[in-house]
């Protein structure tokens, strides 16, 4: 199944090694991981995401806390929560072409921040299955995808659970996933 | 030879603030958690910490192997549970440390690695003698440091400490830039503090599973405690051996475990897993309920897992929640310090009557105990088993014995009988050949009024023997007995079960041992027969100095019983009965 750990980290050199290496040392690939400030001054909030089998789930939650520099840990598991990506996408546009990319990045809800008279930039954010869907369109459509840049998922649990209500609970939380596994469902912000 | 008196000028820590040199500030950060002794080699990028030592009370012992320093620091902490220090220089000297942190990495044992590297402006320049030992050891290291200031050596230090002793221990290494060895900071011992250890949040004892678990043991008919090296870490010995004789349960022993439970008393059914003793697997297989204790269902305990006491319930208590339902799915997990979690446990469990079940496992004993090597009669050939048999008679198994890895580390559990925790020192978890000799100095650095005994291979032994070299400078009285078989023979052993006795590489030549100690000035002996073995012991035992035994035996015996890789922990190979009698040719 495919894990989300929320990791609150020292903000110190290595920590990103010693992350990495532990999923490494289990031979998980690492599907996404983004890493940047937190609310929590000196320590930086991770999104991880992997494919695993369901009981590796307890390990690797329990792995990461035995970091000295991992402070939080939260398997968001089933748990309600809102999942966004942030995809930048150079599309090869002419000025007679560009009409129709213009089109779909407004049907997609997404902005052009960059033009020329060669290319264009495309910014999307949204889950996965949406930034997925503009690439396949823009693979069907004239407009031939020069780059692709997606930052990975960032995630956080819907409601009250901010990190240090977490902590109060003791970090339980990603044990018992909450009922009502809810799909991610977007377009609510 | 003789053993020579240390000097370790008493000195108190310095506890007022005062202006130091980072290398300064490593020895006196050392004297502050206590630290006596050291195992360590210099070179050029720790050169500033050798300069600064002549000013602290801190005794030194030269290695003559980097690998050798780290398994001194883990004999040295495996046999007095305080923490062991070793020191390198950067480059070769750290990564030969590597051996040694991870054998202690995969036993749990609290050691501090003090390596130096190169100044902080070339750092990743590949300067010389420059590596990446920061992470190179992330792995097999519990944490480590890369320090490049002076002013943060103290508190690094102070807080390897903390890690390497608290939980589920490890070791730790603390990497120094030469120039903040050369630097000047104010040592503050008391401000150099780490923070409180942070409790692992997923250690926490739930008053339910507490309540199931008593549940369990009051209604189990057939329960087995399983019993690990966590008993002695937590120093848990009193309470499980209150759990098992008030409620009467037999008690089978990892190999890190043994000494956790006197091998004298009549519920310690004696090591369990590949090479226990038939009853000991046997019950287990036949349990109701396994109650492990500080131990990780490791794959040389439980055989097959799909086989593994599957009519037993389960019932683990182990500190590192990471551990639990790894190998083994439980019924009730207890993640947290073993003695904190038996204390919890104890006024629940009330005295019970089980001598049905514990008679059924003495009748298996029975039956095995026949086919043991110990009742061969003595045919002129000398056997492992007896040699280690006869050490643990004369020595009244009160000695500590440091084991190498091979078919004799097995022999030496089987019939050597642990009466005290840390009296068995041994790689389990690495199975680290050359461990035996310089974990030895180490414990016997560590516990100078104990008697120590190397059991080592010939082939293990040659992998660290210069630190005999280490043994005659220093002047330390440890007995050496090599069980000389001519052959890798552990390896030799699988060759001739699973790979049609195609002895591949592990025929074994070596040099006579004895002249080898006699050209460090250690004397030694050869023995050939069982009618030498207890004066040759005594000679070894009455000698000033060390004293090395050559053991010549049996050169194709084979440690039985032994559970093959695949099989169920009661499918076992036992000892051919024609090998009770006859000898195998020589080869
Ligand atoms: C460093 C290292 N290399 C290889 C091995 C694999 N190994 C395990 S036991 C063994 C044979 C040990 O031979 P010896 O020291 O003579 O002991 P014996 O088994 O003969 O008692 C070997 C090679 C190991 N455990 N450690
Ligand atoms: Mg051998």
């Amino acid at each position: 199944m495919l894990h989300t750990f929320i990791a609150y980290v020292e903000d110190l050199p290595g920590v990103l090694t010693r992350v990495a290496s532990l999923f490494r040392r289990l031979n998980i690939n690492i599907h996404s991981l983004t890493v940047g400030r937190s609310e929590r001054a000196g320590l930086s909030r991770m999104t991880v995401v992997c494919e695993a089998s369901a009981e590796a789930g307890h390990r690797i939650r329990a792995s990461l806390f035995k970091l000295e520099n991992v402070v939080d840990v939260d398997d968001i598991a089933q748990a309600p929560s809102v999942t966004r990506e942030l995809a930048l996408i150079k599309v090869a546009a002419t000025p007679h072409s560009r009409s129709q990319i213009f089109e779909l990045v407004e049907v997609f809800r997404a902005r052009i921040v960059d033009l020329t008279s060669e290319s264009l930039i495309i910014e999307m954010t949204g889950v996965e299955s949406k930034i997925e869907g503009l690439i396949q369109i823009l693979n069907e459509s004239d407009g031939r995808i020069l780059e692709v840049c997606r930052s990975g998922k960032m995630t956080m649990r819907r409601g009250q659970h901010t990190s240090s209500v977490l902590r109060a609970m003791g970090a339980a939380a990603g044990d018992q996933p909450e009922a009502g596994d809810q799909p991610e469902t977007d377009d609510l912000a | 030879m003789e053993t020579k008196a240390k000097n370790r000028a008493a000195q108190a820590p310095q506890t007022t603030p005062i202006r130091l040199t980072g290398a300064e500030i490593v020895w006196a950060t050392l004297v502050g958690e206590g630290v006596t002794d050291v195992f360590g080699y210099p070179g050029g990028a720790i050169l500033p910490v050798y300069d600064a030592l002549r000013k602290f009370p801190i005794y030194h012992t030269l290695v003559r192997h980097e690998q050798g320093a780290a398994h001194m620091a883990d004999g040295y902490a495996r046999a007095s549970g305080k923490v062991g220090v070793c020191i390198a220089t950067s480059g070769p000297g750290a990564t030969n440390l590597v051996t040694g942190i991870a054998t202690a990495m995969l036993d749990s044992i609290p050691i501090v690695c003090i390596t130096g590297n190169v100044s902080s402006k070339v750092l990743g320049s590949d300067a010389f003698q420059e590596v990446d030992i920061t992470g190179i050891t992330l792995p097999v290291t519990k944490h480590n440091f890369l320090i490049s200031r002076a002013e943060d050596i103290a508190p690094a230090i102070r807080y390897a400490f903390q890690i390497a002793k608290s939980a589920r221990p490890g070791p730790v290494l603390v990497d120094i830039t030469k120039d903040a060895q050369q630097a000047t900071a104010v040592f503050d011992f008391e401000a150099a503090k780490p923070r409180p250890v942070r409790p692992h949040p997923m250690r926490k004892i739930e008053e339910s599973s507490l309540e199931q678990a008593a549940e369990l043991i009051r209604n189990a008919q057939r329960p087995v405690i399983l019993a690990g090296h966590g008993i002695i870490e937590s120093g848990a010995m009193e309470q499980i051996r209150t759990l098992a004789e008030r409620a009467q349960i037999p008690v089978a022993l990892t190999l890190l475990g043994l000494g956790a439970l006197p091998a004298s008393h009549p519920l310690s059914l004696g090591m369990m897993g590949m090479h226990g003793e038939s009853w000991v697997n046997h019950a287990i297989q036949d349990a109701d309920l396994l109650i492990a204790c500080g131990m990780r269902f490791d794959d040389r305990v439980t055989g097959t897992l799909a086989t593994f006491a599957t009519k037993a319930k389960k019932i683990h208590i182990e500190v590192d929640p990471a551990e639990i339902n790894k190998n083994v799915k439980v019924d009730v997990p207890l993640a947290g310090d073993l003695r904190e979690v038996l204390e919890l446990l104890l006024p629940r469990i009330p005295s019970h009557d089980r001598s049905a079940w514990l008679k059924s496992i003495d009748a298996i004993k029975g039956a095995s105990a026949v086919r043991d090597i110990k009742n061969l009669p003595d045919l002129g050939h000398l056997y492992a088993a007896h040699v280690i048999h006869d050490i643990w008679r004369i020595t009244g198994g009160n000695a500590i014995v440091v084991t190498d890895v091979g078919q004799h580390q097995m022999w030496e559990a089987q019939y050597y009988h642990h009466e005290q925790p840390r009296t068995l020192i041994t790689s389990g978890g690495l199975g680290t050949m050359g461990f035996a000799l310089p974990a030895a100095i180490g414990a016997k650095t560590a516990c100078p009024d104990k008697e120590v005994w190397v059991i080592a291979g010939d082939g293990g032994f040659q992998m660290t023997s210069p630190e005999l070299s280490t043994i005659a400078q220093e002047g330390i009285k440890i007995n050496i007995a090599i069980i000389n078989n001519g052959y890798l023979g552990m390896v030799r052993q699988w060759q001739e079960f699973f790979y049609e006795r195609n002895y591949q590489s592990t025929p074994l030549i070596s040099p006579d041992f004895v002249k080898l100690a006699a050209a460090h000035g250690i004397e030694g002996r050869a023995v050939r027969s069982r009618a030498e073995v207890a004066e040759a012991v005594g000679e070894a035992r009455s000698a000033p100095g060390a004293f090395l035994l050559n053991f010549m035996v049996e050169k194709e015996d084979s440690v039985y019983p032994m559970i093959p890789v695949g099989n169920a922990l009661h499918e076992m190979i036992r000892r051919p009965e024609k090998n009770l009698i006859e000898s195998p040719e020589d080869k």
